[in-house]
This record gives C-alpha cells, sequence and structure tokens, in this order.
C-alpha cells in the first residue's frame, strides 16, 4: 500500500484496481499505520484508480469506524467519474466526504 | 457476426483471480462492441459475484469457481457458479447492507451492486452444494439511434 502520513493524518494512495484482493492488503497495512501513528484522519485518494467494487466500499466503511471512535473523519479525493458513481450508489457518502476541485 | 457464442472459464478461488475473471469476460464482451460503461458495469458485477464464491462460498478455502458467459444476440449472459456451502436464505442475503462477515470489512453491497449494474440477476443456492448466479445485460440500449444515422 503506498501511504503517507502527516501528523495525524494519513493518505492512502489507492491502486488501479480495489478489489477484494487489494482491499485486504490495504485493510492491514492502513490499521496498522491508524494505530501506530494516532491518525484521525483518513484520505483516500483515487487518482489512479479505474475499477472499484464494494470491498472498496467495504474498506472505507472499515476505516471510517476505527476513527470515528475518536471524533476521526474519512475523505475522498481524485475520484473520476465511475469511482464517484460507486461511491455515491453505495450510501457511502453520507460517511466520507468527497472533496471536489474547484471548476469540476 | 454470428448471434450467438459462449465461453467459459474455470479457475482456482484465489483472491488474486478476481482481476483475471474480470478481464477474461470484459474481453469476450468487446465484439458486442459495448460502451465503456457497460463494460465497467459487468466488470463490476462479475467481481461481485466472484468475490462472493471467495469469501462465502469457499470461506477462502481454494476450490474451482467456473465463469460462463453466452451472447444471445445483444444480450450478454454471464454465470458465475461454486461448488461451495451456499445460502440458506437468498432473500436475505440479497438485502442491501446485509452481511455475514463484517469483521472482514465486508459492506453488503455485492447483490445490490450487482442488481443495479445489471438488467436481471438470478441467484440458485442449495446449502451444501454450491451457489450458481446468473446475470443479464442488453448491451447496445438505445445507442441505435446515433450509430445508424448517417452524417
Amino acid at each position: 500500500m503506498k501511504f503517507q502520513v502527516e501528523e495525524n493524518c494519513l493518505t492512502i494512495f489507492l491502486p488501479k484496481e480495489v478489489d477484494h484482493h487489494r482491499a485486504e492488503e490495504i485493510r492491514k497495512d492502513a490499521d496498522a499505520v491508524i494505530e501506530r501513528n494516532h491518525i484521525k484522519y483518513v484520505i483516500f485518494d483515487f487518482a489512479e484508480t479505474e475499477f472499484m467494487d464494494s470491498s472498496g466500499i467495504g474498506a472505507v466503511m472499515g476505516r471510517y469506524r476505527l476513527v470515528h471512535l475518536i471524533g476521526g473523519e474519512v475523505w475522498g479525493v481524485h475520484a473520476n467519474a465511475r469511482i464517484k458513481k460507486i461511491l455515491t450508489m453505495s450510501g457511502v457518502t453520507k460517511i466520507m466526504q468527497i472533496y471536489e476541485e474547484d471548476g469540476k | 457476426m454470428r448471434d450467438t457464442n459462449e465461453m467459459e472459464v474455470i479457475f482456482d478461488s484465489y483472491s488474486s483471480n478476481e482481476g483475471f475473471a474480470r478481464v477474461a469476460v470484459a474481453s469476450f464482451m468487446t465484439q458486442l462492441n459495448p460502451t465503456v460503461e457497460e463494460v465497467a458495469d459487468v466488470k463490476t458485477a462479475v467481481s461481485e459475484a466472484v468475490t462472493n464464491s471467495i469469501i462465502h462460498g469457499y470461506e477462502q478455502e481454494i476450490h474451482k469457481i467456473s465463469v460462463k458467459c453466452r451472447i444471445d444476440k445483444g444480450v450478454f449472459i454471464v454465470t458465475v457458479k461454486d461448488t461451495g456451502k451456499g445460502i440458506e436464505d437468498v432473500e436475505q442475503a440479497m438485502l442491501p447492507m446485509y452481511t455475514t462477515k463484517p469483521e472482514l470489512d465486508r459492506s453488503g453491497m455485492g447483490f445490490a451492486f450487482m442488481e443495479a449494474f445489471m438488467d436481471k440477476v438470478e441467484v440458485e443456492s442449495v446449502p451444501g452444494q454450491g451457489t450458481t448466479v446468473r446475470m443479464e445485460k442488453t448491451i447496445g440500449k438505445g445507442r441505435s439511434l446515433w450509430t445508424t444515422q448517417s452524417l
């Protein structure tokens, strides 16, 4: 998993395809980092993501459950139209804020 | 082009094969000249069904999964079959947000996605014997309007 930690904020750079296979790896790696670095804010960066199924939704929900306990938040950035559709359809946008760049 | 065509792939239930199943189905589908959106819809639905077989049907044990595709005129039919533990209550399993494995971060959205992205989803399951998910999607709906018009 590609990621970056800045103070209490974790950015996860998601792979090209977020399916069950890749989501498992993200789950394990992210939870270790969240615990070790006392992460409160998790940013999912979809810049490279072209495919996602419900496993990606599960990954977002799982991290939300973790940081929500300590008053944290999850964010989504750089999502293309397809990814936005998947996120909106699943209803996960109720717990994850989607950061829209200006003009988009 | 002839009206019907079929293919079947059988693979081990490794999670790394989820990507293979999607690509195999997507490339067989190209002969229908689908839109990018239609391919993405079918790939998502196939991914959900195959993941279900791996996690729930076989509970991460390695057995065979069969993915069969059939083209019948403009209709694309994909069948995902496992011989795993089966589903006791199919109706309940298909409810959005229902999952038996929340500890594995499953969202419970698998069947909801299959139903949203395909025209028709049928599930047949016998506890102890396995599950078959049959999905249908008409490809190229409404596209003839502009593809048949001359410029």
